[in-house]
C-alpha cells in the first residue's frame, strides 16, 4: 500500500445553487448547497486501475474533474506522488483525460495529426516539426490506426476510431495518469471490447495508471484493480475489485450487483430495487441510502455511518459498526 | 410458435433514395410476433433495428420508403395503408415507446391531460371517464401518489418516472402490440430493472405483445422470449432467447456474446470482433459479415446466405454447431 500515486484526503466539492440574493431575501429561502462530492478519501496505486462506480448524480464525474484539475475541491486535499522521468528527474505525473463522447471531444475542423500534435506543441515537448510528425505517426500506430490517418478529419472516423484518437492525444504528453470518464459508454459492445483491450494493452506497455469512471459494473469488473462505489456524493464501499465483486458488503453495492442484467446469468424473476436516487440538494438524513435500503435501522435514519476499515474493504454502513 | 402471428413482417426492404442512388437499409427482414410474446431485436448502431420498428408503425421519414415485402397485422396488410387509416391503427392497436422520455412528452401539458387526450382520441367516452382511466394507468405503471402526480408537468418527473408516463401513454388505448425502442437505455441500472419488470408484468397481465429493440444483450436475456439478431440491415439469427445466447449459431452472434464483459467473471482479455459494421453504401457482396468473420470461406464472399424458417434459424453458410461460447 506504500506505492500510492494519488492520495485523495477528505475531498469535498460543493456547489452553491442558491437563487440570487434578491430572490432569497424576497422569498426568505435559505442558501442551497449541492454537495456533489462529500468528504471522499481514496488512494490510487501506481500502474493500477482505480474505478469509481455509481448512478447518475452520484458525483463520480466531479471526482474525475477534481483529479484532472478542472474543478478545485471546496475542502480536502489531492496529492500526487512524483514519478521518474526518462531523463532521471522526478516530477508530478502528467494527468490527461479521456471523455465519454468521442464526437464532442475532438475539434471537427482540425486534422487528426494536428489534434494529436497539439499537446506536444503546447507543452513544448518537441520543437522539430519532422520529429513531431514522426511521433504522431508512432502514436497513431500504437492505438491501432495508420500513419496516413493523420491527414484525415475526425468526421471520417467511426466512434471507436475517434476514441482511439482521444487516447493517442492523451498519450502524446507522455502521460502517466489517465482519467477516463465513461470512455466506452457511447460505443457499441463489439467496439467497446476493442477499446477496453487497447486500454489494458497500453497500461501494460507504458505502465499507465487509470482512474476509470463508469456506471457499467461489468466493464468495471473487467478493467479494475481497486474500486469505490459512490452514492449521492459519498463513497459507500471501496477495496480490491475482486473482493467487492465476490463478497459485496454495503446493501447498495449488493443491490447494484444484483440489478444488472447479465447475459451469462439472466435473472428473469428479478425484484428490482425500489425508489430512485434522491436529489443531492436535499439528501436524506443519516445514511443517504436508507430510504431505499431493505435493512435500514433507526440509526440509519438519524446518523451518518462512519467509515469502517475491515481489511481489505472499507465500508460506510451501520450494519458493520460494532 | 403457436397460433397465427399477431404481426408478420415478410421480406421487408427499406431503401433511402439518395443523390448517388438508393441505399438499402433493410434487406429482406422477416419477423413475426405472436400475442403476449416479447420479441427482442438486438444489433449494433446502424444494424437497422430501430428502422424495422419505425417501418412497422408507418413512421418512416422520406427519403426512406418501403421498397418491397409485406407487413401484416392480425392477418391484414398494413404497409400499404393510406395515412389516415394507418393513423387510426397506430396508437389504438400498435403503441410505441421511444428511448428519450423527455422528448416523447409535451412539455407544456400536464401528464394527466396528455394521457386523457390520447384516450379520447381512440375511445368515445366522457372526459371525466378519460381522466379516471388516466389515473388508473398512472397507478398501474407504478407512479407513487398518482392523484397528485396526474396534474404535474413532465419536467417535474425524474427520468424513470417519465418513462413510466410514456409507457402509460402507450398503453392507454390497450394496444395489442407495443414497439419499444431502447426504452431503458437513457436510464440508470436500478431504474432500468424497474422498467423492464414493469413491461414484463404488463405483458403478462394484458397479453400485450412487445417488440423490444435494444443494443443491450443483458436486457434481452432477462426480458425477451425470443430474440432476433440484426447485422447490416438483415436478420442473421433468430430463436428462443436462451438458445441464441447460450448456443449462438451465427459467428457474429457468438462474437457479440463473447465481447460483452460479465459482472460474474473476469477475463484477462475480451474477445473482440475486429473492424466495424459496414456503411450502407459499402455493404460487401455475399454475407455482409464475411470481412470480419474468421470462418469465412469462398461461398460467403459470393452468395447471400438465406435465413431458414426453423425455430432457431440462422443466415450463415457455415453455422456454428451450437457449442457453448463460454
Amino acid at each position: 500500500m506504500s506505492d500510492a500515486l494519488l492520495t485523495v484526503d477528505s475531498a469535498s466539492c460543493h456547489f452553491d445553487v442558491s437563487p440570487s440574493w434578491l430572490s432569497r431575501v424576497a422569498t426568505g429561502m435559505p442558501r442551497q448547497i449541492l454537495r456533489a462530492v462529500d468528504n471522499v478519501s481514496f488512494t490510487v496505486q501506481r500502474g493500477t486501475t482505480f474505478s469509481i462506480v455509481g448512478e447518475s448524480g452520484c458525483g463520480k464525474s466531479t471526482v474525475a474533474k477534481m483529479i484532472a484539475g478542472l474543478q478545485p475541491p471546496t475542502s480536502g486535499r489531492l496529492a500526487f506522488a512524483d514519478v521518474e522521468r526518462p531523463d532521471g528527474t522526478r516530477a508530478p505525473p502528467r494527468v490527461q483525460m479521456i471523455f465519454q463522447d468521442p464526437y464532442a471531444s475532438l475539434n471537427p475542423r482540425w486534422r487528426v495529426g494536428d489534434i494529436v500534435a497539439e499537446p506536444i506543441r503546447e507543452l513544448r515537448l518537441m520543437s522539430d516539426e519532422d520529429a513531431i510528425r514522426d511521433r504522431v505517426g508512432e502514436l497513431l500506430e500504437v492505438v491501432g490506426l495508420a500513419r496516413r490517418d493523420a491527414s484525415r478529419y475526425p468526421h471520417e472516423f467511426s466512434g471507436g476510431q475517434r476514441q482511439r484518437i482521444s487516447i493517442a492525444r492523451a498519450l502524446a504528453t507522455e502521460a502517466d495518469f489517465l482519467v477516463c470518464d465513461e470512455p466506452t459508454s457511447a460505443l457499441d459492445v463489439s467496439v467497446q471490447a476493442q477499446i477496453l483491450n487497447l486500454m489494458l494493452r497500453l497500461q501494460k506497455q507504458f505502465g499507465l495508471t487509470y482512474l476509470f469512471i463508469s456506471h457499467n459494473l461489468s466493464v468495471v469488473r473487467h478493467v479494475s484493480d481497486h474500486l469505490a462505489i459512490m452514492y449521492l456524493g459519498r463513497i459507500v464501499e471501496s477495496g480490491p475489485a475482486e473482493t467487492i465483486f465476490s463478497a459485496p458488503r454495503h446493501p447498495y453495492t449488493r443491490l447494484l450487483l444484483e440489478t444488472i442484467p447479465d447475459v451469462a446469468k439472466p435473472n428473469r424473476e428479478r425484484r428490482p430495487m425500489s425508489g430512485e436516487v434522491p436529489s443531492p440538494i436535499a439528501p436524506p438524513t443519516g445514511c443517504h441510502f436508507h430510504p431505499r435500503c431493505l435493512q435500514a435501522m433507526d440509526a440509519c435514519r438519524s446518523t451518518s455511518p462512519h467509515w469502517r476499515m475491515a481489511k481489505p474493504i472499507g465500508v460506510a454502513c451501520h450494519l458493520f459498526e460494532e | 410458435m403457436s397460433g397465427s402471428p399477431l404481426l408478420a413482417v415478410c421480406d421487408l426492404r427499406v431503401v433511402f433514395d439518395g443523390r448517388r442512388g438508393p441505399l438499402t437499409a433493410l434487406d429482406g427482414v422477416s419477423l413475426d410476433i405472436v400475442a403476449g410474446e416479447i420479441l427482442g431485436v438486438v444489433g449494433e448502431s446502424g444494424a437497422g433495428k430501430s428502422l424495422t420498428g419505425t417501418a412497422i408503425i408507418g413512421l418512416l421519414d422520406p427519403p426512406g420508403r418501403i421498397a418491397g415485402g409485406t407487413i401484416a397485422f392480425e392477418g391484414r396488410r398494413i404497409d400499404n395503408l393510406p395515412p389516415d387509416q394507418m393513423r387510426a391503427l397506430r396508437g389504438r392497436h400498435i403503441g410505441a415507446i421511444f428511448q428519450d422520455p423527455l422528448t416523447s412528452l409535451h412539455p407544456l401539458l400536464r401528464v394527466g391531460d396528455q394521457i386523457a387526450e390520447t384516450i379520447l382520441t381512440h375511445h368515445n367516452i366522457p372526459k371525466a371517464e378519460a381522466r379516471r382511466r388516466a389515473l388508473k394507468l398512472l397507478e398501474d405503471v407504478g407512479i407513487p401518489a398518482p392523484d397528485v402526480r396526474i396534474d404535474h408537468f413532465p419536467h417535474q418527473f425524474s427520468g424513470g418516472m417519465r418513462q413510466r408516463v410514456v409507457i402509460a401513454l402507450a398503453l392507454c388505448a390497450e394496444p395489442k402490440l407495443i414497439i419499444a425502442d431502447e426504452p431503458t437505455t437513457a436510464l440508470d441500472v436500478s431504474i432500468q430493472a424497474q422498467i423492464t419488470t414493469l413491461l414484463k408484468r404488463l405483458c403478462r397481465e394484458q397479453g400485450t405483445a412487445v417488440m423490444l429493440v435494444t443494443h443491450d444483450m443483458g436486457v434481452i436475456a432477462e426480458t425477451a422470449d425470443r430474440v432476433a439478431v440484426m447485422y447490416a440491415g438483415r436478420v442473421v439469427e433468430v430463436g428462443p432467447v436462451a438458445e441464441v445466447i447460450g448456443q449462438p449459431r451465427h459467428p457474429y452472434t457468438a462474437g457479440l456474446m463473447a465481447s460483452i464483459p460479465s459482472v460474474h467473471r473476469r477475463n484477462d482479455q475480451l474477445r473482440q470482433i475486429d473492424g466495424v459494421m459496414p456503411r450502407l453504401h459499402a455493404i460487401p457482396p455475399g454475407c455482409a459479415f464475411h470481412p470480419r468473420c474468421d470462418l469465412a470461406a469462398q461461398v460467403c464472399r459470393e452468395q447471400v446466405p438465406e435465413i431458414g424458417a426453423d425455430r432457431h434459424a440462422v443466415a450463415c453458410h457455415l453455422p456454428l454447431a451450437g457449442v457453448q461460447h463460454v
